[in-house]
């Protein structure tokens, strides 16, 4: 995906977020370390610059709720969670950049509900890349990309990329 | 393809025996980590489930409250299961040796012992006996490396960069373990230390510690941006008047009172606790608020919490 495909994408998002609500009840949109932030900022400045509303914002690290921190090589870097409002009776919207397994989006909805009890929790993707192994699917997906496990799915961010894209790339480490 | 640059340190040790054995990088990524601890002890829920698979035992030969509690709080916060073992109501009674009391528990299964013992040395021993990962709480007058971080936390929340920053340390410097991890961990990170205390309550080998030695508190105040005051342990000390004429004059001349935050303005007056009041400091400074007393409570929490998460996880090589 290009850099105009994305923004067509986070367009789409900006107006699917709202659709089903009557503003100003807006939901809250809470991005998930590290690249959801990205994405999920991108989505709330488009929708205070096309629609004028700010929708609550937050970031989320889910580091401590997963389910294979002791098996991986490094000890994860835990980076900061925000959320400065409250959850309670809030409709959530978690946005994060690859949907692959779902363990993430499992710890994601534990590490939530420490926060409070939202209303409800929706979950947006910018990359559905299938091999799920736990019962989760997306709300909002920019796009659903067949791939082998042995693929990895990468979503750059300008902000730490320099370059919006999309990525499937062969193997770990292969050069695109 | 450009991946985000990897940062070359890792956190790599197995134990935390001491701060003498943590570099810097290693002290500075534990406070890092502290940060994000403190903002879940804020949390409506401030629970995580980071460690529901780990067994942990305080192993407690000397008594303790506030270290112990934090210690047992920030174990039960990250969900995992604890043991408690003090040696006045165990077998240690009966005659069982350290050794063989660490090896009856270890073959209960456990992954963390965290150790308190009046003999210095302790932690080092029981990392020979048993392959679970070993925390000092406190190993007579040798360390006492949590405490030192979370004094290094507090400081740090007053003046986010150590360096050059002074800090003062005020009484017993030679049967204090504070005093020793503290001075370890703070030379580390680029700040200055005095000590400052009764001269029979200076160790014989204050001159190899590489920090200034002041025996006039009015002096170190003046110079200070930070003052610790340590409690005078009269469990340590043995009989008082040996060392000291009296708690009364000890009070005189090294107790922080009302009228030195009045004439030095700037510094913040910190207490590993449990405070003497009217010995360290003046029972009216301990309540003003130009101390960090609380905070450091608060932050030994975090502390401990960061401590055991980056201990527990990964897989060392």
């Amino acid at each position: 995906m290009t850099e105009t495909d994305l923004n067509r994408t986070y367009m789409r998002f900006a107006h699917q977020f709202l659709e089903p609500y009557d503003s100003p009840d807006t939901p809250a949109i809470i991005g998930m370390q590290t690249r959801g932030v990205y994405i999920g900022k991108r989505i709330h400045s488009i929708i205070f610059d096309h629609l004028g509303i700010q929708p609550d914002f937050g970031v989320l690290d889910v580091t401590f709720y997963r389910d294979d921190f002791r098996s991986k090589l490094k000890i994860p870097e835990v980076k900061v969670t925000e959320i400065p409002f409250d959850l309670y009776n809030r409709d959530i919207i978690l946005v994060d950049d690859v949907l692959y397994t779902g363990r993430t989006v499992r710890s994601a909805m534990d590490a939530l509900m420490s926060y409070g009890r939202p209303r409800s929790i929706k979950f947006c993707c910018m990359i559905d890349r299938g091999h799920r192994e736990l019962p989760v699917r997306a709300d909002y997906t920019g796009m659903f990309v067949p791939t082998h496990s042995d693929e990895e799915v990468m979503v750059k961010v300008k902000e730490l990329d320099d370059e919006d894209a999309v990525y499937v790339v062969k193997g770990r480490g292969a050069d695109v | 393809m450009s991946e985000i640059p990897e940062k070359s340190f890792r956190f790599n040790q197995k134990h935390l025996l001491g701060l003498y054995h943590y570099s810097e990088e290693d002290i500075r990524y534990v406070l890092e980590q502290t940060k994000t601890f403190r903002e879940v002890l804020e949390r409506p829920v401030p629970k995580i489930p980071t460690l529901r698979d780990t067994t942990i035992v305080n192993l407690f030969y000397e008594n303790s409250t506030r270290t112990r509690l934090s210690f047992e709080l920030a174990q039960k916060r990250m969900g995992a299961d604890v043991v408690n073992f003090s040696a006045s109501t165990s077998s240690t009674r009966k005659g069982e040796s350290l050794k063989d009391t660490i090896r009856n528990i270890s073959s209960m299964k456990i992954d963390m012992v965290v150790v308190r013992h009046q003999s210095p040395g302790t932690p080092h021993f029981l990392t020979r006996c048993v392959d679970a990962t070993i925390i000092n709480a406190g190993d007579g007058a040798h360390e006492h490396p949590t405490q030192a971080l979370l004094d290094m936390f507090t400081i740090q929340q007053i003046h986010p960069d150590l360096k050059g920053k002074k800090v003062a340390i005020i009484g017993d410097i030679s049967h204090s373990r504070v005093v020793r991890s503290n001075i370890i961990g703070l030379k580390k990170l680029g700040a200055e230390v005095a000590v400052c205390g009764p001269k029979t309550l200076m160790p014989a080998f204050v001159d190899h510690l590489g920090v200034e030695v002041s025996y006039n508190l009015e002096e170190v105040l003046a110079w200070c941006d930070m003052a610790m005051a340590l409690r005078i342990q009269l469990e340590r000390i043995g009989a008082v008047t040996d060392l000291f004429p009296s708690l009364r004059e000890y009070h005189e001349l090294f107790g922080i009172k009302m009228h030195h935050l009045e004439k030095y303005p700037d510094f913040k007056v910190m207490h590993p606790g449990p405070i003497n009041r009217g010995v360290e400091i003046e029972s009216a400074v301990a309540d003003s608020g130009r101390t960090v007393i609380l905070d450091q409570v608060t932050n030994g929490l975090a502390v401990r919490m960061a401590i055991l998460y980056l201990l527990s996880g990964g897989t060392r090589i």
